[in-house]
């Protein structure tokens, strides 16, 4: 027995909007982290390319 | 707007602006959400109007975030600006998320209201069509390898897709609908203050976010395309004979680094 009417609805509305949305903010923040780390081991690898490389 | 075009120099602006942004964003959201959940029940819907203080902002943002797309696009096709081909990638999982949210919170609001979770109402329906076209904008950057031919083809689809916009805004003024009008007449407001404020503070939060968001996820995008260039070059140094020949795509990403 709930006190305020259609409260179920209401809960749901703002856990879909909290879950949708901070999934988002949780996706663009990995994907940067990732991206990031990818591109640390990429310039590492052709600095030392380079290094290699007889002039 | 010129100094800001070059993706260096966004990339070193938005840097310093982003944690600002953010900051600013959960401050007028968690306003927002106080003086929704202070907020007297209204005298029809009862408590669930408070649903609309998310939903109300999340279809603003899925039509804003189109004309953001729209204007990127016709960015990529006129001056084929690299900074436009990002901003027009970068906005299509957002707007896809906040279209989400407002078919999902409208239905959940629906059910009570209206007592159903769908009609096949003009607003609803053209709605979801602005989330189906996100779906196949998302869909299309991932099918296309090449980052400047994937650009130009959803800039295409995006112009296309942009006939809908106005039908999305005006479809509760030009077809009889279930969907309320609009709020806002020439003589003023039809919501009353104590729900209209929280509802104008969650927009603007929800504007923030999505600035913030976006902001992001172009940087990550310039990433990307950094990334991109540098596997492209090792593969180039490993079979030298196979060296790829410049294409507009990589001169974009060069341009971009």
């Amino acid at each position: 027995m709930s006190a305020i009417p259609h409260i179920g609805s209401i809960v749901a509305a703002y856990a879909v909007t909290a879950v949708v949305l901070g999934g988002t903010v949780a996706a663009v923040l990995l994907d940067r982290r990732s991206l990031r780390r990818t591109l640390e081991r990429l310039e590492a690898r052709a600095g030392r390319g380079r290094a290699g490389t007889p002039r | 707007m010129y100094a800001l075009a070059n993706p260096a120099n966004f990339m070193r602006l938005s840097g310093r602006v982003l944690p600002w942004l953010a900051a600013l964003s959960a401050a007028t959201l968690a306003v927002g959400l106080y003086l929704g959940f202070a907020s007297p029940a209204d005298y029809q819907q009862g408590e669930t109007a408070k649903i609309m203080f998310v939903h109300v902002p999340a279809a603003w943002i899925a039509s804003l975030a189109y004309a953001a797309m729209a204007a990127s696009a016709l960015g990529t096709l006129v001056w084929r600006h690299p900074l436009a081909e990002a901003a027009q990638k970068a906005v299509v999982p957002l707007g896809a998320a906040f279209a989400f949210v407002c078919l999902v919170t409208g239905s959940l609001w629906g059910k009570p209201m209206w007592g159903t979770y769908w009609v096949w109402d003009a607003r609803l329906t053209s709605m979801l069509v602005l989330f189906i076209t996100y779906l196949g904008l998302l869909a299309l950057w991932h099918t296309i390898e090449e980052p400047g031919r994937a650009a130009r083809a959803a800039s295409v689809l995006t112009l296309v897709g942009a006939i809908n916009l106005p039908i999305v805004k005006f479809s509760v003024d030009w077809w009889n609908t279930l969907h309320q009008g609009s709020i806002f007449r020439m003589t003023g407001s039809t919501v009353d203050r104590s729900i209209l404020v929280p509802l104008l503070v969650m927009a603007v939060g929800f504007t923030l976010l999505f600035a913030t968001l976006h902001i992001a996820s172009i940087r990550n995008e310039i990433l990307r395309r950094r990334v991109r260039r540098l596997m492209l070059a090792a593969a180039a140094d490993r079979e030298p004979a196979a060296r790829l020949a410049p294409s507009d795509g990589l001169a974009t990403e060069a341009a971009l680094s």
